[in-house]
């Protein structure tokens, strides 16, 4: 083979590796895997435009600047930066700088079945539902989440025993709080049991407008005939990292709709992997992103199909303000084995900024022959037709475009089916409209 | 004065090279006029009403337009509506997404907003859309889509009117609304439009069909042809070019 070129360490992969020497230490099974994520990281680095999966979020020039591993937050000021779903029906747990808050978190009057707990006590007890941590890995080095896999003390341990349904959605609020630019980083698992039904809400935010880099993995898995709603709202400070790792494994003939709404960070990455490992299962990842100014936001998504007879759908749509850009790339791999595969993935932009920019990778990877398998991309401006029809009726330019660039998005929100979240991602969106005045 | 005088209009599609549509057209409507225009396809009439609209599409050369003296052409297409011109489209269009509701608020407040005057409550506004609606045979379901979204072309003529019932325009302009209409929905659309009428009102009614000036009666009738209008008479214009055809002006203008 020939030799790999050896890049300069950067002054943040530096800092990174430094940090990494300070591994907390941890129990059995969960010290390797962090020791052996840091080494992965040591050797292979920030990743770079020429490693495919990361071609146009190139973390080696987006993440120059090293920010030191974030301190613990104080109540208060968790308190006021967790603003998201405010007096929505939810249970709150709130993760602030990668810990979780007990004072501001509800672990009270667990529903039967439900576990719920800080990753950290779990850690500490040797709870023997860590044996999944970990266990989702990506094909390729990922380098955000040998990151986190490497840092991450606390998060969320979610366990709903099989057959219970949870009343109320888990809403993880992660915070970025703090003097100064920091990094935090914090883990979850999410174990719902055969035939269980819940729904997860994973909100990030900071107050400041301040560097942080926030990274966060969560691992998922849901059981043969559970039913798993996700959904995530990035709304970070402007001058944000943010770098989202989720791993979802899918029984047989379960449910999983994940909907994600960005609209923060300078830079944001979100790599979701899914492996269908059960027959007849239907999963749905979509998302509504919306940019201004010269934020990046890129959705990276693998569904692996392994087994018969599943149904995948995406939906992604992006508005792009200013000189935003927006990257979907999304990838389905059908193997051999799963005939009768359903596969179908669309991205949508609407482009409002002149130098705004979309850029679309769909990949279709099949080696089964009775599959199902599509994907689409459309990106431009919003219909000068739809325009003058708003506005021969009265309604102004910026309220014409307000309310098509709404309808726009409003397709991808409406594939949520909990009432209270879909109500508020429209009011996220709603809002995001209204600041562009 | 003229609550709407066209004067001289010269107007070309925009760009280098876009070709020149309207060729010096005049036309004066008073308040409580219904003018109907006839013309062979191509001639010019939805040009006309895109213009008066506002569309960017078209680029005006010469002519002015006025609106109760002010110029037309120098207003912002939302401002035009405000001050009372409405375009019931040849061809209205799917919004999908939008619910009906929601634009049909969205334009009427706006309106007033312009105006300076109160939005209007929401009990106000739901019993003015059912009142309409009923009259035009409009359904709580086809409220409850987006705008004409899988709307029978039919439908979506009636959805016009009642936009123009709502929203009460000093002007309104009717681009074939009669056309995809069945002889029952035409009767329909023709009282709405008619129950509109009124003194402080004007309305320009462009049609093909001798058909709907039977229950919209105008007091004019013009004819337009290559981009002018050639001839104006009275109601009995229109059964004249409906025996006869557009032959002789077609002949006149060439
Ligand atoms: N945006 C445009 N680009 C190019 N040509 C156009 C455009 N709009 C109108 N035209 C042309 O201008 C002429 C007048 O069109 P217009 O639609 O105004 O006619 P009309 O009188 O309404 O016809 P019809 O009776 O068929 O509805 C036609 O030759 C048409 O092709
Ligand atoms: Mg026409």
């Amino acid at each position: 083979m020939s030799a790999e070129i050896r890049l300069m360490r950067t002054p943040a992969e530096q800092a990174l590796s430094a940090a990494l020497e300070q591994v907390p230490s941890a129990p059995g099974r969960l010290n390797e895997l962090r020791r052996s994520a840091a080494r992965s990281f040591n050797e292979q680095g920030l990743p770079h435009r020429r490693v495919e999966e990361w071609k146009y979020t190139d973390l080696r020039t987006l993440m120059r600047e090293a920010v030191p591993v974030a301190g613990p937050a104080g109540v208060a000021e968790a308190e006021a930066a967790a603003r998201l779903l405010a007096g929505a029906l939810v249970r709150r747990i709130v993760v602030a700088n990668g810990a979780v808050v007990p004072e501001l978190s509800d672990f009270s009057e667990l529903e039967e079945g439900l576990s719920l707990l800080p990753l950290a006590a779990a850690v500490a007890a040797g709870d023997e539902r860590l044996s999944r941590l970990g266990g989702l890995v990506p094909a390729r080095y990922d380098a955000a989440l040998a990151l986190n896999t490497a840092l991450a003390g606390d998060g969320v341990l979610v366990h709903v025993a099989p057959g219970a349904t949870l009343a109320r959605p888990i809403h993880i609020a992660h915070v970025a709080v703090g003097q100064g630019p920091a990094a935090s980083y914090a883990r979850s698992l999410v174990v719902v049991g055969e035939g269980a039904r819940a729904t997860v809400v994973e909100t990030f935010e900071s107050v400041t407008g301040q560097a942080d880099q926030v990274n966060s993995a969560t691992e998922f898995y849901v059981g043969d005939h559970a039913h798993l709603d996700v959904v995530r709202i990035q709304a970070l400070g402007p001058a944000a990292v943010s770098l989202t790792t989720l791993l979802f494994e899918v029984g047989r003939e379960a449910q999983l709709h994940d909907f994600a709404f960005t609209s923060g960070a300078a830079v944001a990455r979100t790599s979701l992997y899914a492996n269908l490992v059960g027959e007849a299962s239907q999963v749905a990842f979509n998302g509504a992103v919306l940019l201004k100014g010269r934020q990046h936001a890129d959705s990276t998504l693998f569904v692996d199909h392994q087994v018969p007879g599943c149904e995948s759908r995406e939906l992604f749509k992006h508005v792009l303000d200013d000189s935003s850009r927006g990257v979907f790339q999304g990838k389905i791999v059908v193997r051999q084995a799963a005939q009768k595969t359903d596969g179908r993935m669309m991205s949508r932009a609407l482009v409002l900024g002149d130098d705004a920019e979309m850029d679309n990778k769909p990949e279709l990877e099949i080696f089964a022959d009775d599959v199902q398998c599509g994907h689409g991309a459309t990106c431009g401006a919003i219909d000068d037709d739809l325009l003058f029809y708003l506005q021969a009726r009265g309604v102004p330019l910026k309220e014409a475009q307000s309310l098509l660039v709404q309808a726009f998005v409003g397709e991808a929100i409406e594939t949520v089916e909990h009432d209270g979240l879909r109500d508020a991602l429209i009011e996220q969106a709603e809002a995001w409209l209204k600041a562009r005045g | 004065m003229a609550m709407l005088d066209i004067d001289n209009l010269h107007a070309k599609i925009e760009g280098e090279d876009g070709k020149e549509i309207l060729k010096g057209l005049s036309l004066k409507v008073n308040p409580g006029e219904v003018h109907a225009i006839m013309g062979p396809n191509g001639s010019g009439k939805s040009t006309l009403s895109y213009i008066l609209a506002g569309k960017e599409d078209y680029e005006v050369t010469d002519g002015a337009v006025t609106l109760d003296g002010e110029d037309l052409l120098a207003m912002e297409i939302d401002e035009r509506a405000a001050k009372g011109v409405f375009l019931a489209f040849q061809y209205p269009i799917e919004v999908p997404g939008v619910a009906t509701m929601t634009f049909l608020r969205a334009a009427l407040n706006a309106q007033r907003r312009t105006r300076g005057e109160e939005e209007v409550s929401t009990p106000d506004f739901l019993r003015l859309v059912r009142e309409k609606a009923g009259a035009l045979g409009i359904s709580q379901d086809m409220l409850k889509r987006g705008v004409n979204v899988g709307f029978s072309g039919g439908e979506k003529k009636r959805m016009e009117i009642l936009q123009m019932a709502i929203l009460e325009p000093k002007l309104c302009i009717l681009d074939e609304t009669d056309s995809g209409l069945d002889i029952d929905a035409l009767k329909i659309v023709s009282e709405g439009v008619n129950a509109l009428r009124s003194p402080d009102r004007g309305m320009i009614v462009i049609t093909h069909y001798q058909r709907l000036l039977n229950h919209i009666v105008p007091d004019f009738v013009h004819v337009m042809n290559k981009g002018r209008i050639v001839r104006s008479g009275g109601k009995d214009l229109a059964l004249e070019l409906e025996a006869n055809g557009y032959a002789e002006y077609q002949q006149d203008a060439a």
